[in-house]
Formats: C-alpha cells, sequence, structure tokens
C-alpha cells in the first residue's frame, strides 16, 4: 500500500514539472519573459524532473550533506534558492527604476528644448510674413 | 549627392571607448570603396567617460542612449538609425578598434559579387591574426555545433561582430535584436527567416583598449544563457 502511494506522488511531480517546464517555453517563445530570467527557472524545473525520476538521489545527497530527513533538504534549499532570486529580482526592480527615471528625465529636458526652438522658428516665420 | 551612391550605414557601439573612438571613425572617415558612401554613427551606450563629447567633435552620428542598454541594445538602435534613414546597407564595427576600417572593402565586395544578405567577417576561417583565447575557442567550437543543429549552417566565428547586413535583414533587425550577447544568437534568427549568411575571412586586431563585454566571471553565465536563446529562437522562429 505504501508503495503505491509513493509512486502516485512520483507520477504526480513528474507531470507537474514537466507542466511547469513546458508553460515557462511557452512563456519564452512569446516573448513574456526574457531568456536571462527564465535560466532560474528553466534549471530549477529540470533538477525538479531529475529528482522526480531519481527518487534515491533525493536521499543519497541528504546523507552526504549530513540532513537526517530528505524532505528537510528539499525545503531549506529551496527556500534558500527562492531567497537569493527574490534578492536578484529586487536588485533588477531598483535598476529598472533607475533607468526609468533617467529616461523620464532626458524626455523632459528634450521636450523643453524642442518647444524653444518651434517658438523661435514660429516668431521668425510671424516676423517675415 | 550622387543618387548612384549606395549608402552604408557603419555603425559603432561604444562604451568607455574615449581612447579608441577618435582612431575608429577617423579610419572609417578615410575609407573609400567605390559605389558606396560609408557613414559612421556612434552609438554610446551610456559611457562614463569622454567618448560621447570627443565624438561630438567628430565628423560622424551620435547617438547618445541615456541609459545603458547593452551591446546588441546600442547595436540596435544605430539599426533603427539606419533603417529610419533608408541606408542600403548596415555594418557594425566595435569600438575598441578590433574590427580594422580597411577590411570593410573585403565584405562589401562579397556583398555585391555574392548577393548574400549578411556577410560576416571571420577570424577563423585561415586563422590569421588575433585569435582570442583557448577558453573562448572552445566555446565558439560548442556554439557553432549548437548553432548547426538548430539552422543547418556552419558559421565559424559566430561571435564576431563584425557583420554586414542589407537592408531587407535591417528590416528585421531594427525590430527584432537581442540585447545581451546578441551576435550567436542573430544568426539563427536571421538564417531560420530565410536569409542568406556568408563568412569570410577578415584580419582582427586584440582589442586596442577597454574591456570586451564578456569577462572571464561570466563565461558559464554567457554559455548557458546563449544557448538557450538559441534553442528558444529556433523555437520561435522554425518553419
Amino acid at each position: 500500500m505504501e508503495q503505491y502511494y509513493s509512486y502516485r506522488i512520483q507520477l504526480i511531480s513528474i507531470i507537474v514539472s514537466l507542466a511547469f517546464l513546458f508553460y515557462i517555453s511557452r512563456l519564452i517563445i512569446k516573448g513574456k519573459l526574457r531568456e536571462e530570467y527564465a535560466i532560474f527557472w528553466v534549471i530549477s524545473t529540470i533538477l525538479l524532473i531529475i529528482f522526480s525520476f531519481w527518487r534515491r538521489g533525493l536521499d543519497i545527497i541528504a546523507h552526504l550533506v549530513g540532513v537526517y530527513l530528505a524532505p528537510n533538504l528539499v525545503f531549506t534549499s529551496a527556500i534558500f534558492a527562492i531567497l537569493i532570486y527574490l534578492l536578484h529580482l529586487s536588485i533588477v526592480v531598483s535598476q529598472l527604476h533607475d533607468k526609468n527615471k533617467i529616461m523620464s528625465q532626458e524626455l523632459a529636458l528634450l521636450k523643453e528644448r524642442i518647444i524653444k526652438i518651434e517658438s523661435e522658428e514660429n516668431k521668425k516665420s510671424t516676423n517675415s510674413q | 549627392m550622387n543618387k548612384n551612391f549606395k549608402k552604408l550605414a557603419v555603425i559603432i557601439p561604444a562604451y568607455n571607448e574615449q581612447d579608441n573612438i577618435a582612431m575608429v571613425v577617423n579610419d572609417i572617415l578615410s575609407i573609400r570603396h567605390p559605389g558606396f558612401q560609408l557613414s559612421p554613427i556612434v552609438v554610446n551606450d551610456c559611457s562614463q567617460d569622454n567618448t560621447a563629447a570627443i565624438v561630438e567633435k567628430l565628423d560622424c552620428v551620435l547617438l547618445d542612449l541615456p541609459v545603458n542598454l547593452g551591446i546588441g541594445g546600442a547595436v540596435q538602435t544605430g539599426y533603427k538609425y539606419a533603417y529610419e534613414h533608408n541606408f542600403d546597407y548596415a555594418i557594425q564595427v566595435d569600438g575598441d578598434g578590433q574590427h580594422p576600417a580597411g577590411e570593410i572593402s573585403k565584405l562589401l565586395l562579397e556583398a555585391e559579387q555574392t548577393q548574400a544578405n549578411i556577410i560576416i567577417g571571420s577570424r577563423f576561417i585561415t586563422n590569421n591574426g588575433f585569435q582570442s583565447t583557448a577558453m573562448r575557442r572552445f566555446g565558439i567550437v560548442f556554439l557553432k555545433s549548437w548553432i548547426k543543429l538548430f539552422s543547418g549552417i556552419t558559421i565559424y566565428d559566430n561571435t564576431s561582430g563584425f557583420r554586414l547586413i542589407d537592408n531587407k535583414v535591417l528590416e528585421v533587425a531594427q525590430a527584432n535584436y537581442p540585447d545581451e550577447y546578441p551576435e550567436p544568437e542573430s544568426i539563427l534568427l536571421f538564417s531560420n527567416k530565410g536569409f542568406q549568411i556568408k563568412e569570410i575571412p577578415v584580419l582582427m586586431k586584440a582589442r586596442q583598449g577597454g574591456e570586451s563585454s564578456i569577462t572571464s566571471f561570466n563565461q558559464l553565465y554567457y554559455m548557458i544563457k546563449v544557448s538557450l536563446a538559441i534553442f528558444y529562437t529556433y523555437l520561435r522562429t522554425k518553419k
């Protein structure tokens, strides 16, 4: 009975990981997700797929790093990876914010210049008429 | 201006190239190729040094980006300018002096003779001149097979930015060009859009100064990113 249940969860995790990989690929193909941000997702999904097929692998690695319960290793490493990726995203957002600000300022300055040039030309043409 | 002249946009992406940029632009201005009119267009990718101030004094177009876009975004800005101004051809020449202006004529001659849409100047056909490091050459050989797998064509020097494109390719490239490390990825994009790509040997120099866009620390990331991008470009453009 126990065997039956554990194979079911293996099947579920394989299907979910493959579906996830497929969805990420669709996002990249449609141009909604850039490759540099997709690398994290593609690699972590591939890891998920590997460990859903190779179930003993989790126990082996847990044993190697000295974790008694394999699921604890999964939780610890997943939380760690998520934290790092969140930090990375915060950095990206900060950079975007800065670039956005610079572009708006540059646009405002350019607008002011164009308006000035246009009004000078208007004056010239009214004077010459 | 003579209407029979074909217009060639020489696009020079520059990031912190104050030591080389004047020499690069002046070399290009000194080139004469019968039937062509060369216009240097410097795209300053938000340099922190005096690149923009130096270029302003030269006889060329300056596109001064307010934020840093990376090499691909900078080159694409040049493509957009060339497309809007109806240039017949565009060639990318790096701002660090790696691509000698004298070799531009070779690419132009090849384009006139073969009618190929894209001519890539290659270091690795006759293996003369600057050859890059062993590690990078290994990466380039890997990318060669990877590109061949998804496009069927063999390009030896797939990271070479020294490439001439005609106005049909220009129309595609100005709308859609990768930001980071664009060279290998764009080969796949262009080839799967049905453009003819030719590669001819040119002599390149080691960079005269400045920094490569690919540092050793980034090489693994570069390979993963580019391989993935090539694969997804294939999925996007196949058929």
